[in-house]
């Protein structure tokens, strides 16, 4: 499904040219459950980037389901991006004036679709992640596992292809991310691909593929035959 | 993204940032009020003077002896050549001319009054009965000139309120002589206080009839004569006929003047215009003010409000998308302002009408308007720059920070 094909990024940071990544080639099957590790720096967030089409590579191709992704125009990418990823982050980035079920319906507001339909799947997938009695708080009135709920029904909202999670759990305690982790490993069981960025080797380490990278190239791939 | 969508998604925002929201709708408001007062300050004005000229009625033709150069010019005045007269005797035949209702004569030259040993320089006009309606003037005692041949050179005269006072003090006026110049003439009126008109301190003023003043002053000509049409219709008629029989009176020569009231209205009324759009302009300014006081709030809350846009973007937003909610949002915020300021501006100018009774002080329609359409024009115009700095963000680096 994801076809990174050399990938380089490069950023100019003052004087110096940074190689965040340095060719990275990549296969990741629909469905697939891959864990990207590495230190702080080693690249994962910008490959992570990449992938969702929220970053475009320097040189090397990109194809997303057979289709070249690696220059789309602006509205196009925010197309790909709205139907077939969704993104989960560290610090959830819900918007704070919306209410929890408002944050949920946000993709399906961007894609334009009629308010009564909005509604229905909201709702579906805020009872099927047990929040829907919080559907109508705002996320400061929420606690850290719920905002993450929160998030991930975002996510799924418009039945993405592929959940790109980065550091999903590293702003909650160990339980609170151990059953958000469950939450995300049972979406993949459903057949949603999930890539799961972390430094964290014991997370890491539940994925069947664990990717691990060093100095913005892939170092090891356990699943690099596939 | 459905239109309601962005609407309801820029107003979530304008009423989570409440006091910035009330600040930015105040300034709006400001500027838009103040276009409403100023314009309606200066509308008031041309209502009052026109309805001035209303007063004097409407369907008034003034001949004024010599020949304008330019429009606007005060006749043979003005251009250095002495104008031939226009007597008595001129005026007597535009009387018969048809359509006219009422031809009267006027003099008006500054003389000594006294009586009882005390005096006083005052304007003296001579002219008869019919200066009553034409001048709106009110009697307080007596009576005013008889109705009789304009040519007959009464002793009488009407008197002003302050001439009164100052001349008679306590006393009545009514039967004395007073001493105008030479001659001696008994006042048979006094007038009431009614302040000035058209630049003529009313109560200073003293009446006598125009032949006496002819006599007294040695006068050849009259300063003018002003005619009432019959209707506003006949008016054009009355200037032509006028103008032709004077002409004949005067072996071919065009040599008076002829104002209509229209006229000296319409440039009035053009001056006024003037004035109303330039307090309109002025007041713009501070709707410029607000603008850039949008744009600023607008930029601010673009770096407030960074990692929103990211996600926005992350979750399918396009750059046109996040340009439209940030629009919206300005066009809110200048919207809500502007009707706060239309109606804190309808208020102004009651205000206005209730501190000035006589100033019909009402915003032009056009000017009420123009405030709140400029009002949205401006907010949008300086929302442009920071809407797209939003729509430009990097979501990778926007969704980095914090």
């Amino acid at each position: 499904m994801i076809a990174l094909t050399e990938v380089r990024r490069e950023f100019r940071v003052g004087d110096d040219d940074v190689h965040a990544l340095r060719g990275v080639s990549l296969d990741i099957a629909a469905g697939e459950y891959a864990s990207i590790m590495g230190p702080s720096g080693s690249g994962k967030s910008t490959l992570l980037n990449i992938i969702g089409l929220l970053d475009r590579p320097s040189s090397g191709s990109y194809q997303l389901d057979g289709e070249d992704v690696t220059s789309l125009d602006d509205l196009r990418a925010a197309q790909v991006r709205r139907e077939k990823i969704g993104f989960v982050f560290q610090f959830f980035h819900l918007v704070p004036r919306l209410t929890a079920a408002e944050n949920v319906e946000l993709p399906l507001m961007l894609a334009g679709v009629a308010p009564g339909e909005r509604a229905a799947k909201v709702d579906g997938l805020l009872r099927e992640f047990g929040i829907a009695r919080r559907a109508r708080h705002r996320p400061d009135q929420l606690s850290g596992g719920e905002r993450q709920r929160v998030a991930i029904a975002r996510a799924m909202v418009m039945q993405p292809a592929a959940i790109l999670a980065d550091e999903p759990t590293g702003n909650l305690d160990q339980n609170t991310g151990k059953e958000v982790l469950h939450l995300l490993e049972e979406l993949n069981a459903r057949g949603v691909a999930l890539i799961l960025v972390t430094h964290d080797p014991q997370l890491g380490g539940r994925a069947r593929r664990q990717i691990r990278m060093v100095d913005g190239e892939i170092q090891s791939d356990s699943g690099a035959s596939s | 993204m459905r239109f309601s969508d962005v609407a309801r998604f820029a107003w979530r925002s304008l009423t989570a940032y409440r006091s910035r929201t009330l600040l930015i709708v105040l300034a709006m408001a400001i500027g838009v009020a103040a276009v409403v007062v100023l314009t309606s300050l200066g509308e008031g004005a041309r209502v009052y003077v026109r309805n001035q000229f209303m007063s004097l009625g409407t369907n008034l033709v003034v001949i004024i002896p010599g020949r304008a150069e330019t429009f606007g010019g005060s006749g043979g005045m003005m251009s250095g050549r002495t104008p031939r007269d226009l007597t008595l005797d001129d005026a007597l035949a535009l009387r018969r001319l048809r359509g006219v209702k009422r031809v009267v004569p006027l003099n008006l030259v500054s003389g000594e009054v006294s009586w009882n040993g005390r005096r006083r320089d005052v304007p003296v006009a001579g002219s008869t009965d019919d200066l009553l309606h034409l001048w709106d003037l009110h009697l307080a005692v007596g009576e005013f000139l008889p109705a009789q041949d304009p040519r007959r050179a009464t002793s009488v005269c009407v008197i002003g309120w302050r001439v009164r006072e100052e001349l008679f003090g306590a006393r009545s006026a009514l039967g004395e002589l007073l001493r105008i110049g030479d001659r001696r003439f008994r006042v048979i009126g006094v007038l009431k206080q009614q302040g000035e008109f058209l630049g003529l301190d009313i109560d200073e003023l003293t009446v006598i009839p125009v032949a006496s003043a002819q006599a007294l002053f040695n006068l050849h000509s009259l300063l003018r004569v002003a005619m009432e049409a019959g209707g506003r219709e006949d008016v054009p008629a009355v200037k032509d006929g006028a103008l032709r029989l004077l002409r004949e009176r005067h072996q071919g020569e065009s040599d008076v003047t002829v104002i209509t009231e229209d006229a000296v209205a319409g440039a009035f009324d053009r001056v006024l215009v003037a004035l109303t759009l330039a307090l309109g302009g002025i007041a713009s300014i501070s709707l410029a003010v607000a603008g850039i006081l949008i744009m600023n709030v607008m930029l601010i809350a673009v770096a407030q409000r960074t990692s929103e846009i990211g996600l926005l973007k992350a979750i399918g937003a396009s750059a046109e998308q996040i340009r439209a909610v940030f629009v919206t949002e300005a066009a809110l915020l200048s919207a809500v302002g502007g009707i706060a300021g239309s109606l804190l501006g309808q208020l102004g100018s009651w205000a206005v009408r209730r501190a000035y009774p006589t100033l019909p002080a009402f915003a032009p329609a056009w000017a009420a308007v123009a405030a709140l359409v400029l009002a949205i024009v401006t907010g949008i115009a300086f929302c442009v720059l920071p809407a797209r700095r939003a729509a430009q963000l990097d979501p990778a680096s926007a969704l980095a920070r914090r």
